[in-house]
């Protein structure tokens, strides 16, 4: 008589996941442990990505809120002769002609003039603050706002009245507006304090005068020595390529053009290096973990030799003893890396919130540290798995 | 009769060159209930792991449920374990911390029936075997005689072919040890073939068939007239 070889049954979805959450029940301390080592690689790299990407969110709402289309001429230096040029005082007028400018104003350096708390200050200690000839629309065209006070308007310009920037400010000690300060040995009234302006460093450390008050005063020759203007965000590059010689006619060369947005978007792409870096990093802790699970699967395999032996007494192919061990690998790393996920969305959150940022957690990288995660169950399981299965019942029955 | 367990000439030698199972003809027939009885080193658990397919000869054939193992590859010699053969152990082999009712539904895991009958066939056997109260116990819960009657209750869950018992009492007291063989032939008393491996001669003597084993040979089975040499 001849009968057709028996065919194993196929062993369901649920009851491999139970025999795999049974495995694992027995011991959990070790399986805390060993999750743990793969939850901290999940999390250093969630974190990692997720405080790059909140912090380039909120470098990109920066640049958004500021506009990147905020272009700067300062004289720079003859290109014969090396010495210190000059922009003409129509240079503001002729680049507000060029047409996709909406907008431009001027500071003009007051070399002269020096600026103290009061008149018993010694004449070394300046604070390092310059003061500046401002045009009224400066403010405008640079993005800056007051913090306290008032900016400076037709009225003001003509008096000794002055508006400081946020560093200037704190240097001086002055908090609100109405202060005396000592500029150019005179007293000067402060009309308004500004926020920090992040397309225009150079203002946070300056004392702003009108341009008239620093003619009459402070012996301004109305030559700017920085021009800030606004052009249409599709023809930046165009006005930055007629910019030099707009403002300088007369020596184009000498004349730089910048853009103050680039810097900003440089911290971008430098953010980026270090990031990659520090993945890296998270990637080492998380082979790491990946190699604790598998040490962790061969104890397993060494100690529940027993249980392998009567599990194929009870009819279980080999087939069978490797896809427990592998899922038991699986859902070993696969805690872990939840548990990692959570973590790393939690420091992530934790500290956007605490730099003031958008709280960005890159999902595409949640999803791909639960992939790894999957992996590292495969990888670290399969050697494990294998030896279980290759074991033979009766030397596996043996041992007790 | 239907033969069960069939061994023809069936040897089994070890690398090192020792040869644990010579040259053995066997024949069960279903209903029977066999022991087989030597001293140790006689090569009774390795003819026990010859006739329960966990492993195989180096000569001979072995025919279990009419099927010859020796050309079956290893995925269908585990099917026919599942499916045919109810193994207990002298360890009991419970594994810690699982309760009775889930040790004994793990004896039809691998046998293709859903986990809801599992569960249901694994409580109707545990009653079976006089555990009804025991269900949810844990094997540090349960005295030695009751893990024995829980891992009887397992291989008996999928009805097998053959019950096949190695020492089966020999962690007992001889009180559990009465009961777990009182176990065993209620079992056979409602058609379960049973063989069961034993060292000790006094229960070999009461059940109806035995099998002397001798350095790997049999050299008396009381189902044949015919005398073997010793």
């Amino acid at each position: 008589m001849t009968l057709s070889p028996p065919r194993p049954a196929r062993l369901r979805g649920t009851d491999l996941l139970l025999i795999g959450v049974s495995g694992l029940r027995t011991r959990p301390l070790r399986v805390v442990l060993s999750a743990l080592g793969v939850a901290i690689g999940i999390a250093a790299m969630l974190a990692v990505l997720g405080i790059s990407a909140s912090s380039r969110a909120d470098l990109d709402r920066t640049l958004a809120a500021l506009g990147t289309n905020l272009l700067t001429v300062s004289p720079g230096e003859g290109v014969l002769s090396g010495e210190p040029a000059a922009l003409p005082a129509e240079a503001v007028p002729m680049i507000r002609r060029i047409g996709p400018v909406t907008s431009a104003n001027s500071v003009g350096l007051l070399q002269q003039a020096r600026l103290y708390r009061n008149d018993r200050i010694p004449a070394q200690q300046t604070g390092a603050i310059a003061v500046l000839a401002a045009d009224l629309g400066l403010l405008d065209t640079v993005g800056g706002r007051v913090a306290r006070g008032a900016w400076l308007n037709p009225a003001t310009a003509d008096f000794p009245v002055t508006v400081l920037g946020a560093t200037a400010a704190e240097r001086l000690g002055v908090t609100d507006a109405g202060a005396q300060v000592w500029l150019g040995g005179q007293w000067f009234t402060v009309a308004g304090v500004l926020d920090p302006v992040p397309l225009a460093r150079e203002l946070d450390s300056a004392a702003l005068v009108g341009g008239p008050v620093a003619a009459s005063r402070l012996g301004y020759d109305r030559h700017p020595t920085t021009v800030y203007c606004r052009a249409a965000p599709d023809q930046v590059l165009a006005v930055r390529a007629v910019l030099a010689a707009t403002a300088n006619p007369a020596d184009p060369l000498s004349a730089r053009v910048s853009r103050p947005s680039d810097a900003l978007a440089a911290q971008r792409a430098t953010d980026r290096a270090f990031t990659a870096l520090l993945l890296g990093l998270g990637a080492v802790a998380l082979l790491v973990g990946g190699v604790g699970v598998a040490n962790t699967m061969i104890i397993s395999v060494l100690e529940r030799r027993g249980e392998i032996g009567l599990r194929r007494a009870l009819g279980a192919t080999r087939r069978a003893v490797a896809a427990q061990f592998l899922i038991e690998s699986l859902l070993l790393s696969g805690l872990g890396g939840v548990a990692g996920a959570l973590l790393g969305a939690a420091v992530t959150a934790a500290y956007a919130t605490m730099q003031g940022w958008l709280v960005a957690v890159p999902v595409p990288a949640l999803a791909a540290g639960l992939g790894v995660t999957v992996l590292v169950g495969v990888t670290a399981g399969l050697y494990p798995a294998l030896r279980a299965a290759r074991l033979s019942p009766t030397t596996a029955l043996a041992t007790q | 009769m239907t033969a069960v367990l069939q061994l023809d000439s069936v040897t089994r030698a070890f690398p090192g060159g020792v040869t644990a199972v010579h040259q053995v003809d066997l024949t069960v027939h279903r209903g029977e209930f066999v022991a087989v009885v030597g001293p140790s080193g006689s090569g009774k658990s390795t003819l026990l792991h010859l006739v329960g397919l966990l492993d195989r000869p180096t000569a001979g054939t072995v025919r279990v449920a009419g099927f010859d193992t020796g050309a079956l590859p290893d995925r269908s010699v585990s099917a026919l374990r599942a499916r045919a053969i109810g193994f207990v152990f002298q360890q009991f082999h419970l594994a810690p911390g699982v309760r009775a009712l889930d040790a004994v539904a793990d004896g039809l895991l691998y046998t293709g029936v859903a986990r809801a009958d599992r569960r249901t066939r694994a409580a109707e056997t545990l009653r079976r075997v006089g555990l009804a109260e025991r269900l949810t116990h844990r094997p540090h819960e349960l005295s030695g005689g009751e893990r024995q009657r829980v891992a009887i209750a397992r291989a008996l869950v999928k009805r097998p072919d053959v019950l096949l018992a190695d020492e089966p009492t020999g962690n007992l007291d001889s009180v559990s040890a009465a009961g777990v063989l009182d176990l065993l032939r209620q079992s056979h008393a409602v058609g379960t073939t049973v063989v069961v491996i034993t060292h000790d001669h006094g229960i070999a003597e009461s059940l109806p068939r035995r099998v002397e084993l001798r350095d790997g040979r049999i050299i008396r089975d009381t189902a044949d007239r015919k005398a073997y040499a010793p």
